[in-house]
């Protein structure tokens, strides 16, 4: 019989239940987002996912994790055995990082947050645990379930316990800034860099590999740039906006105050809020046809709806 | 491919275009719609296109259209829509599971003339490309650029883009790189209401739902995809290729095993058993040894000084696991060629025997030694011979069983072994289907994956997008949990595990 197919785990029929089959509610992380995806409605209850690692297999680069356990724990864990895995580093629960769906600061190099879930389980609008995805590193049985969770603000489904894709730690990391550089070609100077941030004025590129790939490609920038070793990245202001990767060279739009940029990725933080993105009403049509599919009577995280900032 | 089916006609004694629409209402609106030369009704072209390359027989088809464009498929969407038809979505026809076989003679829309790779942007790394492009017809169009596309399955020869995107494809070297999801940034997609939408985007991170990740690895199911923004990945600029030879089979999943848990993630760790490797050295003389129990092809890349580290490494893995030989490529021609035999391996088999079925299932990569024992265990049992050729690097099994179909009762034989050794990977903590999709081969094992209420949650991502369950109906979810419309289906293809 497969691993996944029953589940026998009290701690999460005992989370089921708690969710119930009726009235509304929602699951709160540690909040480090809570206002997004619209207000919640008033006289929503609101409640915890469960706790705790539950399996973690170096071996197989898999971490078996309750939603409501922070990432922090969690990376904890994993760096005993020099591993980590592509969810964002700050304060929050792995469900929450998973609701929300931002990538880490290090997405060039440890991948989208929607690539990390292998399995999910959550609970449904009536009370029930879903699984969906499976524990292997590689799976196609069936509908991606996992890949439709992440980013769903939790409306679709409670996410309680999540199989995740786990990396190893390389053995050499180095921040490097530079004033001189154009930041725009250095991921054709260097191969793989983790994070390329750019203010206006520095750049600050994140190398990580072996030392002596390191040391080689910090040589390879110093060839054409000044460069200089620093402790991390520069603080980022608060409001993050989305845009492809080439949009980032007009930086009238950021408006007045600072900003920093993620190259080749197209994020950015910046003093003012993004303007509103207009949706396509054919998606928003197919969103609220799939919202109302899994929550038949609006019950899960009422108010909230992805996309909207 | 014109040319065999215009050879196929005039055996035939069928005219492009015979049996002209007669007994089917919707061939002249289609015709109108499209072009009269691209919505065909012969038989030659419904026998031909009633098939892919599973092992599967009985699919029905109906009218074949080729659009050349997403007007024509929106159209079609809603001529479909209007008559009350199904629709089966299908690109080279070239999936192992039978998710391209037409049940209760829908009306099949053929991509492969949606073959334009429309935009290169190597700033943003992404290519916009039509669902029709052949996989590695995009690389070889990138050659010059210092990119590729990653996804690599062994058909990429001749598979499509949108056949990938359909079945969330991999590959060997989709162990570093990921399977085609990780590669997909946004999708337009034809609804079977005949709308248009683009699901995902090439920003950052697009607002709302993942509806672009849910529609990749979606069978065909949910729409039929018209464009496709994938991302190109750089080429590394060092690659060593090492082949590690074996006594046993156990040695070298052994020895992928501890790579794995030293820390590294290799591009590619492709293992071959004894039986395989011989059939590859009589076809394509790949140099690999025909004395070992099996061969593991391992290959890293990235930077020059990085990778010597990690060969190193997996090649004192590999002699502490008692490999008799550890090899690196010497250059680039052996290289290829050691790729070659890799991707050859199941054109190798045909000096066999005539027929194979090839499974796929996937278990955890600690497991990889005792369920192939078990495997090789089952097939002796059933008297069938086995090889096995797999992507070792995550546990991606793929055992082929070799036969005669003219034998008799063989058939059964080769199924109740396939259903065994499903059993013995589900029961190692694996699953069903590593890269093949579920069709409607492992459509009957779901049940034994996911609860009853698991398969209802994947159903309601199916009617939201297709409420009337009329895009390829009859695939993946099983028969009790899926739309009541795959219950009205008359025709089951022939060799389903029912």
């Amino acid at each position: 019989m497969s691993v996944s197919l029953q589940v026998t785990d009290r701690v999460l029929l005992d989370f089921a239940v708690e969710v119930g089959e009726t009235g509304l509610v929602a699951v709160k992380g540690n909040g480090t987002r809570w206002d997004m995806g619209g207000p919640l409605a008033s006289d929503t209850r609101v409640i915890s996912a469960p706790t705790g690692i539950v399996n973690y297999v170096p071996d197989e680069m898999t971490a078996t994790v309750r939603c409501g356990t922070t990432v922090e724990e969690l990376h904890g864990e994993l760096a005993t055995k020099g591993q980590r895995t592509g969810l964002p580093e700050r304060g929050g629960t792995v469900g929450g990082a998973l609701a929300v769906g931002e990538n880490s600061l290090h997405v060039l190099g440890r991948g989208r947050v929607r690539e990390v879930a292998l399995q999910v389980r959550y609970v449904s609008d009536d009370g029930k645990v879903i699984t969906g995805g499976g524990p292997t590193v590689k799976n196609v049985t069936g509908f991606d379930l996992p890949r439709l969770m992440v980013g769903s603000l939790g409306t679709l489904g409670l996410l309680a316990e999540v199989i995740l894709r786990t990396n190893p730690v390389p053995a050499c990391t180095r921040w490097l800034r530079s004033e001189t550089i154009d930041p725009f070609m250095v991921n054709s100077i260097v191969l793989r860099p983790s994070c390329v941030l750019w203010d206006g004025t520095s750049t600050w590129i994140e190398l990580e590999d072996h030392p002596g790939a390191v040391d080689a490609e910090q040589g390879r920038l110093a060839a054409v740039a000044t460069v200089e070793e620093v402790a991390g990245p520069p603080e980022l202001p608060a409001n993050r906006w989305s845009l492809s990767p080439s949009a980032l060279r007009d930086t009238n739009v950021f408006g007045d105050g600072p900003w920093v940029a993620s190259i080749g990725v197209g994020t950015v933080w910046a003093a003012r809020p993004q303007p509103a993105r207009a949706q396509d009403a054919g998606v928003a049509a197919l969103s609220l046809a799939v919202k109302e599919q899994f929550d038949r009577a609006g019950r899960l995280n009422p108010g909230r709806t992805a996309g909207v900032v | 491919m014109a040319g065999f089916l215009n050879s196929v006609r005039r055996r035939l004694n069928l005219a492009p275009g015979a049996n002209s629409g007669s007994g089917d209402p919707v061939v002249d609106e289609l015709r109108t719609a499209l072009s009269p030369d691209r919505v065909r009704y012969d038989g030659a072209e419904r026998s031909l296109l009633s098939r892919d390359a599973s092992v599967f027989e009985g699919g029905v088809s109906g009218p074949v259209c080729y659009p050349v464009n997403t007007a024509e498929v929106q159209a079609i969407m809603r001529i479909a829509l209007k008559h009350k038809r199904n629709v089966v979505p299908r690109g080279a026809g070239t999936g192992l599971a039978g998710g391209a076989i037409p049940l209760g003679a829908p009306i099949v829309v053929t991509v492969t003339k949606m073959n334009a790779v429309i935009e290169v942007d190597t700033a943003d790394r992404i290519a916009w490309v039509e669902p029709g492009v052949v996989n590695l017809d995009l690389t070889r169009q990138l050659q010059r650029s210092g990119f590729h596309f990653a996804p690599d399955p062994s058909s990429q020869q001749v598979c499509t883009i949108g056949g990938n995107v359909a079945n969330n494809s991999g590959g060997p070297h989709c162990l570093a790189y990921g399977v085609t999801n990780a590669h997909v940034q946004a999708i337009e997609v034809v609804l079977p209401s005949g709308d248009v939408v683009i699901l995902g985007g090439t920003d950052a991170e697009p607002a709302g739902l993942d509806l672009r990740g849910a529609f990749v690895g979606s069978e065909g199911t949910l729409g039929i995809a018209t464009k496709i923004a994938v991302t190109i990945t750089p080429d590394p600029p060092a690659v060593k290729t090492l082949l590690l030879s074996f006594e046993t089979i156990r040695g070298a999943a052994e020895t992928v095993s501890q790579i794995i848990a030293a820390g590294m993630v290799p591009a590619a760790l492709e293992v071959m058993d004894q039986r395989i490797t011989q059939a590859v050295e009589e076809y394509v003389h790949a140099g690999y040894p025909t004395d070992a129990g099996a061969v593991l092809l391992a290959e890293v890349d990235g930077l020059a000084e990085s990778i010597e580290l990690d060969a190193t490494k997996i090649a004192e893995i590999g002699r502490a696991n008692n490999a008799i030989e550890v090899r690196v490529a010497a250059d680039d021609t052996e290289r290829a060629a050691l790729w070659k035999g890799r991707k050859t391996a199941f054109g190798a088999v045909a000096q066999i025997a005539p027929d194979y079925y090839l499974h796929d299932t996937v278990v955890p990569r600690s497991q990889l030694a005792d369920v192939l024992e078990k495997i090789y265990a089952i097939a002796d049992r059933h008297e069938l011979l086995v090889m096995n050729v797999f992507h070792a690097g995550d546990g991606n099994l793929h055992p082929l069983l070799v036969f005669d179909g003219r034998e008799e009762g063989v058939i059964d034989r080769v199924h109740a072994a396939g259903a065994e050794i499903v059993r013995v990977s589900l029961d190692a903590g694996g699953v069903l289907s590593g890269e093949h999709g579920i069709g409607v081969e492992k459509q009957e094992y779901m049940d034994e994956f996911f609860t009853a209420d698991d398969l209802t949650h994947q159903n309601r991502l199916r009617q939201a997008f297709d409420p009337g369950c009329r895009t390829n109906p009859g695939k993946v979810i099983p028969r009790g949990h899926s739309c009541a419309d795959i219950q009205a289906l008359n025709r089951v293809p022939k060799g389903v595990w029912a």
